[in-house]
């Protein structure tokens, strides 16, 4: 097994959050996993993305040049990011800040994560909902251990951050059971 | 016969490779006579500069490390922070510590260095063959301002002293001379002060010390001592800066 | 946090190598894509617990890169197990420190992740720093260990071994990653083990009670001084080339092509392979693990049909090792690309065929 995932959206929308939970939890799982950023000078704005590979054998380069699976949360990203995936390939995208006219060859799991996580009560968890998307789907990892992940990098004793994260989790795999 | 006068344990009976009439044989005999009436030669670690003074470590009987040219002061942190318990001084030209360190020299004093710096400022570059220094006064003959220095040329001289003396993490400066025993007994003192404060953790201290270089100068030994006196204390006047 | 498995950058996994490892001082100064390696040294160093023998741990943000490497010459006279990172040009500025640490035969450790050049050149990864790291660098005859990780598990395990080999040696090592390794996230599993005890050091500056003074120099003025020093050097050189020569090898047995390739661009080529041999190619790799010494052993190979492909992100360096390594023997072929682009496992896998 090897899953290739480019996670991009905007600077600020947590799109490297959400890869690492990613890799913390193929990790936990006992998988090789690499996470590789774009570590252009942006810090705030523009586009950001990182690229996660998980798989059972030794990871050759980290660098993703087809990807098995897109997490999309904007419109400029996925202009940039729409031919790097494979055929039949995933594309799971923010509708609520991009949208996709027409397309073939790929499966297009489209759903309003911003919405959701205004809905919820906080716009930072729209990646979250977004990975809950992408458990669902792919079944790769498996969202008890990304709980477990969260309770270890949340800051000690936030437990409001931690149940506002995990509800935008499970609204997010729900949406692909509908 | 008694005693009454001798070498201190911290200088070597060794021959000078200096100029006759040079400072800097009595700059470091100042140094090691500050080092044995403090009693801390087996806790002092000095830093040679590059300039004349490169081999001040064959002179002086104490742990010492040489520095690239100007990066003393880089130097001398690294070893005070693994060892704050230790002296440890620099002792620098005014090219190593005005020109090519000028960085090391401005960082290491704003961050307040617990250390005691020794500034030999003789007005000319010695080793490489009387070259413009920082220092060299305007009008000064030397090797690479044959007609004088000129303010449009090559600007003024550096009074780096007065500048380091604004900043809040040096604690103590003074400007002192060898031109005469009056003057070389406070230059001692001076030297002396820099290291108390460093054994009382009161931070960065350095001594300017108007050094003669009669051979680039071009000058005798006794000329160059009036030069100090007539000439030089115009540009750096003495006393305490800070 | 002892047994198990946390997921470090290259550059935090070199970072908490150099703790593991005893580093009592680090001195560094901010240029990507290597921050991340500073600003874990300025948050954990400090506060990681004390090294039996040693003062405090200390971390200094410098002024510049040259003053960075001059504190780390400081403090290594001054006994500590001390290091410094950079990226390229900030690199070329320590050059100066490195060669007056060689000189002065003072251990340290310095990190170098890789980005593109000449000049500021850009941010991207890059291995075009091979001949500065490995010919020396700086002015003057000498050498400096250098040893590249792939991994961020190996760049913590190298790491560590950087700090020994350095003590052993009474010379720099040089860490040599790129902005791949520096950047990118994978598991470490961290030793368990107590934080080893450095190696008493009884040529340090530490106040001279009850001994003659220590001196840390490299000048030699007397005549036929240096030249005696540099025949020291060169001996303890040649000791470091018969012993610390590391690589790894894969398919050497049967392969008729063997990739050659370092740090991150070995990552790639390993995939290139995995999908070659799916597809019945015999091919195999050999990948420099200490860079100097060059592991001139692995190419001791002696069917003269095995034809090499030696793979840089640069336009050809470590091909010159590779070709003194061969001497003829074998064919050598190239594939580089420098300026930001990453060799793709595409590319290597056309121009294997083509040689094939």
């Amino acid at each position: 097994m090897i899953e290739r995932i480019i996670i991009a959206g905007s600077g600020g929308q947590g799109v490297m959050l959400l890869g690492k939970v990613l890799a913390q939890t193929a990790m936990l799982e006992g998988k090789q996993v690499t996470w590789f950023p774009a570590y252009g000078p942006e810090v705030r704005g523009g586009t950001s993305h990182c690229m996660v590979i998980i798989s059972d054998q030794e990871i050759g380069s980290p660098y993703i040049s087809q990807a098995d699976t897109l997490i999309i949360l904007n419109r400029p990203s996925l202009e940039r990011f729409k031919g790097k995936l494979k055929k039949n390939g995933i594309l799971i995208l923010n509708s609520s800040l991009a949208a996709i006219d027409k397309y073939a060859k790929m499966q297009v799991l489209s759903f309003p994560f911003t919405d959701i996580a205004i809905k919820i009560g906080n716009i930072k968890v729209a990646n979250m909902a977004a990975l809950g998307c992408f458990a669902a789907a792919k079944k790769i990892i498996k969202v008890k251990n990304i709980l477990k992940v969260f309770k270890s990098i949340a800051p000690a004793g936030n437990l409001e951050i931690l149940k506002i994260n995990q509800q935008a989790l499970e609204e997010g795999q729900k949406l692909n059971h509908g | 016969m008694e005693k009454i006068f001798k070498r201190g344990e911290s200088l070597y009976d060794v021959a000078t490779h200096y100029c006759p009439g040079c400072g800097h044989g009595i700059a470091h005999r100042l140094v090691a006579e500050a080092v044995d009436s403090l009693g801390i030669r087996e806790k002092t670690i000095g830093v040679a500069p590059v300039g004349c003074a490169v081999v001040a470590y064959d002179y002086w009987n104490f742990d010492c490390s040489e520095a690239a040219h100007g990066r003393a002061l880089a130097v001398a942190t690294g070893i005070k922070r693994v060892h704050p318990e230790k002296v440890v001084f620099t002792y620098q030209g005014d090219g190593d510590l005005a020109a090519i360190g000028t960085n090391e020299t401005i960082h290491a004093a704003n961050r307040g260095e617990n250390l005691s710096v020794v500034f030999i400022n003789n007005a000319v570059y010695g080793m490489t063959g009387g070259q413009l220094a920082p220092t060299t006064l305007l009008g000064q003959k030397t090797a690479t301002s044959i007609e004088g220095r000129t303010k449009k040329a090559h600007g003024y001289p550096l009074k780096i002293s007065e500048m380091l003396a604004l900043l809040p993490g040096v604690c103590y400066i003074e400007r002192v001379s060898l031109e005469n025993p009056q003057e070389v007994l406070k230059a001692k003192r001076a030297i002396k002060q820099a290291f108390e404060n460093q054994i009382n953790n009161l931070g960065f201290s350095l001594v300017e010390v108007l050094s003669p270089c009669p051979t680039y100068w071009g000058l005798s030994p006794k000329e160059s001592l009036d030069w100090i006196k007539l000439v030089m204390r115009k540009e750096f006047p003495l006393g305490r800066i800070k | 946090m002892a047994k198990t498995k946390v997921l470090l950058s290259g550059n935090e996994a070199i970072a908490q190598g150099a703790i593991q490892a005893g580093c009592t001082f680090y001195a560094g100064y901010p240029i990507t894509p290597q921050n991340e390696l500073i600003a874990y040294m300025a948050k954990y160093l400090p506060a990681s617990g004390a090294v039996k023998g040693q003062a405090a741990r200390v971390f200094i943000q410098a002024e510049s890169e040259l003053a960075a490497i001059n504190m780390v010459y400081g403090a290594s006279a001054a006994g500590a197990r001390a290091m410094t990172s950079s990226s390229s040009p900030g690199i070329s500025l320590k050059q100066e420190g490195i060669s007056y640490l060689a000189g002065s035969q003072l251990p340290a450790v310095i990190v170098n992740i890789m980005r593109g050049g000449p000049g500021l050149g850009n941010i991207a990864p890059a291995q075009s720093d091979y001949f500065q790291a490995t010919r020396g660098g700086g002015h003057g005859d000498y050498h400096v260990i250098v040893l590249a990780p792939a991994s961020a598990q190996e760049a913590y395990d190298l790491t560590q071994s950087g700090f020994d080999l350095a003590d052993k040696y009474r010379t720099p090592v040089m860490i040599l990653g790129d902005g791949v390794l520096g950047q990118m996230m994978e598991p470490v599993k961290l030793s368990s083990r107590k934080i080893k005890t450095p190696p008493v050091k009884s040529w340090a500056l530490c106040g001279c009670a009850g001994r003659k003074p220590n001196i840390a120099k490299s000048f030699f003025l007397r005549e036929g001084a240096l030249e005696e020093f540099n025949l020291k050097l060169q001996k303890n050189y040649q000791i470091i080339q018969q012993k610390e020569q590391r690589f790894e090898g894969l398919f050497l047995s049967d392969a008729k092509v063997i990739l050659v390739a370092y740090g991150t661009m070995a990552r790639i080529a390993k995939s290139a392979i995995s999908q070659l041999r799916n597809a019945g190619k015999q091919v195999g790799l050999i990948r420099p693990i200490s860079l100097w010494p060059f592991p001139e052993r692995a190419f001791q190979i002696k069917n003269n049909r095995v034809k090499y492909l030696v793979l840089e992100l640069s336009y050809g360096q470590m091909l010159q090792d590779v070709r003194l390594a061969v001497n003829g023997r074998q064919q050598v072929e190239f594939l580089g690309r420098s300026g930001g682009g990453i060799l793709s496992q595409e590319q290597i896998i056309d121009k294997v065929k083509k040689i094939l």
